[in-house]
């Protein structure tokens, strides 16, 4: 038993990398397996030294190519300024907090208002039927008008019916306008989310004795919800550049920020510093839905046969 | 003749690890090529990882195993090389929904064995003839009985004219009028010399057609022997228990 105690604690010294020696059987790593080890570790070396030099290489080139393009001075000047950078940054911030409230509130909205036309559009018996048709004909409308006549029409026509009690603020208006058509993107993602789930489960839950509104609720939304949640994810990214569009009717966001710099100095740095400011505010949204992607697929690798 | 005795199989103290938990410990094999080899045990013994570790669709731990002498878990081998000389039909049969049954078959001998489309396809063809599939070669997976799918299956491992057949619980998705006609054709592949291992729940049939059988208990080969040894004098209490249960099913 000692014996036995001896052996393992001496493992566990031996090799650190070794996840086994937990299972408490006395295992000790053969010479054959420490020499493949040995190997493997040679060679992920040489691949990263390999990778390090190619990406050097591909930067140094890159870097000649780009520095000795005709008209590299100009665009520099003119896009790559570094005073205007300085200048536009604080502004583009500022006005960047104005699409992150907007994504914020138009997100919520619109994952709502999604999945009640998804519901409305699924749901079953005669007396529903203007609901299902109405949520259709939502839906095919709104996908199929472009985002930036839907936001013309509202922030700037909406305002000239003068209407009493209705805002003329064009942030309002626009995110109404984002949440418009963006509400007919979600509903079709989770109508397919909800047809996705097999029928077996909805009849596995009416089984039971759950309605029809139940079975939704409990079985079949969950499974739903869940599955849809890369491509929703994919959307919200889409609409947080988008965010970006209500500036047309006026507001200060980021973009309009660059602009009115822009429009005073005719250098089109601060367009470049709004742009890269948003693409560093998707970055970490895709990465996440990589991630949520990649783990959803890894557990449902498990769940299979092999 | 020692040619021929040489195992076409070998595995030497494998070990296989999942985490924290050992499925494979100390596992020796040797199989002697035109033999039969059947690995029976509970769910979750390790056979199926033991067929997986032979394809090297699992890596292993420790412990080595040869194809042909040659050892195939050594780190500087071509693994699809490997690969190219196993057969392996799933329990689930994994046939390619969007491929029609003859292209399933011809898939490997013609994109990795550079056979002409006209050859792949008249051995395809007469692999399905044998197997009594001849009219299904332009059918879809999908329209085909599992029976019939789990045979074309076995037909695609065997287009590549592989040097060993690994079949993993072939017959587990299968209702029992399916059963016998998937085990008719391991039977007659025996007959034909073909080398196999193969992971089975069926043990009647194993001990039918099998030249050793290894009984796996926690990822240990805890008895092995010919049908008869195995079946018949079981040395290991576990063994006993295991088959015991399985009589009282009425599997045996």
């Amino acid at each position: 038993m000692t014996l036995a105690k001896d052996e393992s604690a001496r493992e566990g010294a031996d090799s650190k990398d070794d996840t086994t020696g937990g299972a408490g059987d006395g295992y000790v790593p053969s010479e054959r397996r420490l020499e493949r080890e040995r190997y493997k570790r040679a060679r992920a070396r040489r691949a990263t030294a390999v990778a390090a030099l190619s990406t050097l290489l591909t930067a140094v080139v890159l870097y000649l190519v780009v520095v000795n393009a005709p008209g590299w001075p100009r665009t520099k000047e003119t896009f790559f300024s570094a005073q205007y950078a300085r200048e536009a940054l604080p502004k583009v911030l500022e006005g960047l907090w104005l699409n992150v409230r907007l994504l914020a509130v138009c997100g919520v909205a619109v994952l709502v208002l999604g999945m009640l036309i998804a519901i409305a559009r699924t749901l079953r018996g005669p007396v529903f039927f203007p609901l299902r048709v109405l949520a259709a004909a939502y839906t095919d409308f709104f996908r199929g008008l472009p985002l930036i006549i839907n936001l013309m029409i509202v922030v700037l026509g909406v305002p000239a019916l003068r209407l009493q009690g209705v805002t003329v603020d064009p942030v309002l208006l626009g995110g109404t306008a984002l949440t418009l058509t963006y509400s007919a993107y979600v509903a079709e993602v989770f109508r397919a989310g909800i047809e996705s789930i097999h029928p077996s489960q909805r009849a596995a839950a009416r089984s039971l004795g759950l309605t029809n509104r139940q079975a939704l609720r409990y079985v079949v939304l969950p499974q739903a919800v869940r599955r849809q949640v890369p491509p929703l994810l994919n959307d919200l990214v889409s609409l947080q550049k988008d965010t970006g569009l209500v500036s047309i009717g006026g507001a200060v966001d980021a973009v309009r920020a660059a602009d009115i710099i822009v429009g005073r100095s005719l250098n089109y740095t601060p367009y470049i510093v709004a742009g890269l400011v948003f693409v560093a505010l998707t970055i970490p949204m895709t990465r996440f839905t990589d991630w949520v992607t990649a783990r959803m697929d890894r557990q449902r690798a498990q769940g299979g046969s092999l | 003749m020692s040619d021929a005795e040489a195992p076409v199989l070998r595995m030497e103290s494998v070990r296989k690890t999942f985490g924290g938990s050992v499925v494979l410990r100390d596992v020796d094999l040797a199989v002697a090529p035109h033999t039969v080899t059947a690995l029976i045990g509970a769910s979750g013994s390790g056979k199926s990882t033991l067929l997986r570790c032979a394809n090297l669709l699992e890596d292993i731990d420790d412990g080595a195993i040869w194809l042909d002498g040659e050892e195939i878990t050594d780190p500087r081998v071509d693994q699809d090389a490997v690969r190219r000389r196993i057969g392996v039909v799933f329990q689930a049969y994994n046939l390619f929904p969007h491929m029609s049954v003859l292209d399933n078959i011809t898939l490997g001998p013609r994109r990795v064995h550079g056979a002409s489309r006209a050859e792949a396809e008249e051995r395809a063809r007469g692999l399905l003839e044998r197997l009594g599939l001849g009219d299904k070669a332009d059918a879809y997976p999908d329209r085909l009985s599992g029976g019939q799918q789990q045979r074309v299956a076995i037909v695609r491992a065997l287009a590549v004219r592989p040097r060993l057949l690994l079949l993993d619980e072939i017959t587990a998705a299968l209702d029992p009028e399916l059963v016998g006609e998937v085990l008719e054709v391991v039977r007659g592949l025996k007959d034909d010399g073909m080398t196999m291992v193969l992971a089975t729940h069926e043990m009647g049939f194993a001990r039918d057609v099998a030249d050793q059988i290894c009984f796996l208990d926690g990822g240990v080969v805890l008895e092995r022997g010919t049908a008869e040894q195995v079946f018949g004098d079981p040395q290991q209490e576990r063994t006993r228990r295991f088959l015991r249960r399985i009589v009282e099913a009425g599997r045996l």
